[in-house]
């Protein structure tokens, strides 16, 4: 049953439930270590100015052919510079996909949900599978999904806090009241924290710095990926309720009466 | 002939965009060019020259989450 569990994005389809990013490795040469061994099947890239007093390493030469790329817009303050990002990005010749992240706030990273469904719109009507990255609100995810974006990527915590799902019940909202897929990004510190996602029945997770920073990312980035795959199983295995009060598992007669 | 590369203001000789990248040391793979704010192409690099008071914003993919 588990090999058929497929996450259906954008026209996609994934086995693997955990999406990671490239940022913040030690060491490029860490990346393929960590993709073969979590088996993630997307992962994103940022685009920027080339530095020409130092030498341009290509990012992309370090991700095996056949992991999907999924450019984002870090850097965009506005909805302008996220469409201008988006379209360089695909100009590239990195395919359709585009996380769009927009953020004005510099203490926090959160983003600006009114520019990215902005970004949304254009984008989605010139062809591009767009990833939204927005604080966790129904009304908003309701206009994203209209705007035609493939998924929403709420927030658990800032990004690289490690601090977990602190918007949990607004991602929970999503989850039981949206049709796309909800993929939790940023703020994941912990594999129970991406297990905690699944078992809510999150769609997927992206995790970054938890992986990237850690002392050996490649065994964490498969730690994320037994994580997720275990949460996804407990999801579609249906959880029973909590309860207040004990209920016995052994029968609650006395042992000889 | 004065250019803008990446914000900062360059003074270089005459050539196309596929000669400046060459002498800048890049090869042109996984980068990317916006000329005058549009983007051009990877197979226009050598037909276009750069003329003075150009903007050039030459672009690459780094790590990023």
């Amino acid at each position: 049953m588990q090999g058929e569990d497929l996450l259906a994005i954008g026209g996609m389809t994934f086995t693997n439930r955990l999406f990671t990013g490239t940022g913040k490795f030690a060491s490029k040469a860490l990346i393929p270590k960590m993709l073969e061994a979590s088996g993630s099947e997307m992962i994103t890239v940022a685009l920027r100015r080339v530095d020409f007093a130092s030498e341009t390493e290509n990012i992309l030469s370090y991700i095996p052919k056949g992991v999907r790329l999924l450019p984002n817009t870090s850097g965009a303050r506005n909805e302008k510079e996220a469409v201008r990002i988006a379209r360089i990005a695909r100009e590239a010749g990195c395919g359709n996909l585009i996380k769009i992240e927009v953020i004005t706030d510099m203490k926090y990273l959160l983003p600006d949900n009114h520019a990215t469904l902005l970004a949304t719109e254009t984008l989605a009507k010139e062809g591009f599978i767009v990833f939204p990255y927005v604080m966790p609100d129904l009304p908003l995810a309701r206009q994203l999904e209209d705007a035609g974006a493939a998924a929403v990527m709420p927030l658990g915590a800032p990004i690289g806090t490690n601090r977990g799902l602190e918007t949990r019940s607004m991602i929970e909202i999503l989850i039981e009241n949206c049709r796309l897929p909800i993929i939790v990004d940023a703020g994941i510190g912990r594999p129970s924290q991406a297990a905690e996602a699944m078992e809510m029945g999150a769609d997927a997770v992206l995790v970054n710095t938890a992986i990237s920073s850690a002392e050996d990312p490649a065994a964490m980035g498969q730690a994320f990926s037994m994580a997720v795959a275990a949460g996804r199983m407990a999801y579609l295995a249906k959880m029973r309720e909590e309860s207040k009060t004990a209920v016995a598992s052994s029968p609650l007669t006395g042992f000889l009466s | 002939m004065q250019i803008t590369v990446n914000g900062t203001s360059e003074t270089i000789d005459a050539c196309t965009i596929a000669e400046f990248l060459a002498e800048k040391g890049l090869i042109g793979d996984g980068v990317v060019v916006e000329y005058n704010y549009q983007i051009v192409k990877r197979e226009k690099w050598p037909i276009v020259r750069l003329q003075e008071s150009d903007n050039l914003e030459v672009l690459s993919f780094v790590g990023g989450g």
